[in-house]
């Protein structure tokens, strides 16, 4: 598979950039000619990656989240979301359902599981002290890249 | 971002505009809150008709208010979630909080 087009961003961990986080990705998607609701699903995903490094990887800190994003010549997305925060201790107990290590912040704890559902892979690496990357995939249906 | 209030007789109505996510949840959390410890009303509506997007954060300030609502006797409700919204609300196991069904039969894709 070859990689059509790729883009990254680099921002520091305030949440308004969650918003320019999960834009910027449906954008650069949209020369795929996802369906609507293929881009809903897309936008959720990027939004709950973004928001974990955000408020879980620098917590009180600021610390510098990478998004990168391409396309192979088979309509395949992947998205990278990269911190060099906290990283996590337990990567399989942080994706159960309803997991939070903040609920009393009205954490619902259903990030991961909206990355599962919305994407067709999930991928987690996380090192303690040195911070976690989640790579999502998403085949987006037929169309030809325009 | 932005909320408006309405008030009428037991229920309270929160329109809720702009996208719901960990950012904008914070400060729509908060306005709520205050009316509801003024007034606790025996219904919350949330009506999401301006809400375009909603992830997660969304579905905690739900179940915080539905947890608040509950511990006083009351009840919460939501309307005019749009597909991507009702999506989400169901995958998190709350679309019987869903008062008008409009995209009930409907393949939530």
């Amino acid at each position: 598979m070859k990689t059509k087009n790729s883009m990254k961003l680099i921002f520091p961990s305030f949440s308004q950039n969650e918003y320019l986080a999960r834009s910027c990705v449906c954008a650069f998607a949209a020369q795929c000619d996802p369906t609507v609701a293929e881009l809903n699903d897309i936008r959720s995903a990027v939004s709950e990656a973004v928001t974990n490094a955000i408020v879980h990887g620098y917590g009180e800190g600021v610390g510098f989240v990478e998004l990168s994003a391409k396309i192979d010549d088979e309509l395949n997305l992947y998205i990278k979301i990269k911190d060099k925060g906290v990283g996590i201790e337990d990567v399989k107990k942080a994706m159960e359902p309803m997991f939070t290590t903040k609920p009393d912040e009205d954490r619902a704890g259903l990030g991961f599981a909206v990355m599962t559902a919305f994407m067709d892979r999930v991928t987690v690496r996380s090192s303690l002290g040195k911070g976690t990357t989640v790579t999502l995939r998403k085949k987006i249906s037929s169309r030809q890249i325009k | 971002m932005s909320v408006e209030i309405t008030i009428s007789g037991e229920c309270m109505t929160a329109r809720i505009t702009g996208d719901l996510d960990h950012h904008s949840c914070t400060q729509i959390r908060a306005r709520i809150d205050a009316h509801l410890e003024r007034h606790t009303p025996s219904l919350l509506i949330l009506d999401m008709e301006g809400v375009p997007f909603m992830d997660s954060s969304g579905i905690g300030l739900i179940m915080g208010r539905l947890r608040v609502q509950k511990s006083c006797g009351g009840n919460l409700a939501l309307k005019n979630t749009n597909l991507c919204l009702t999506k989400i609300v169901t995958l998190a196991g709350l679309s019987s909080l869903i008062i008008d069904k409009k995209h009930e039969g409907e393949r939530v894709k």
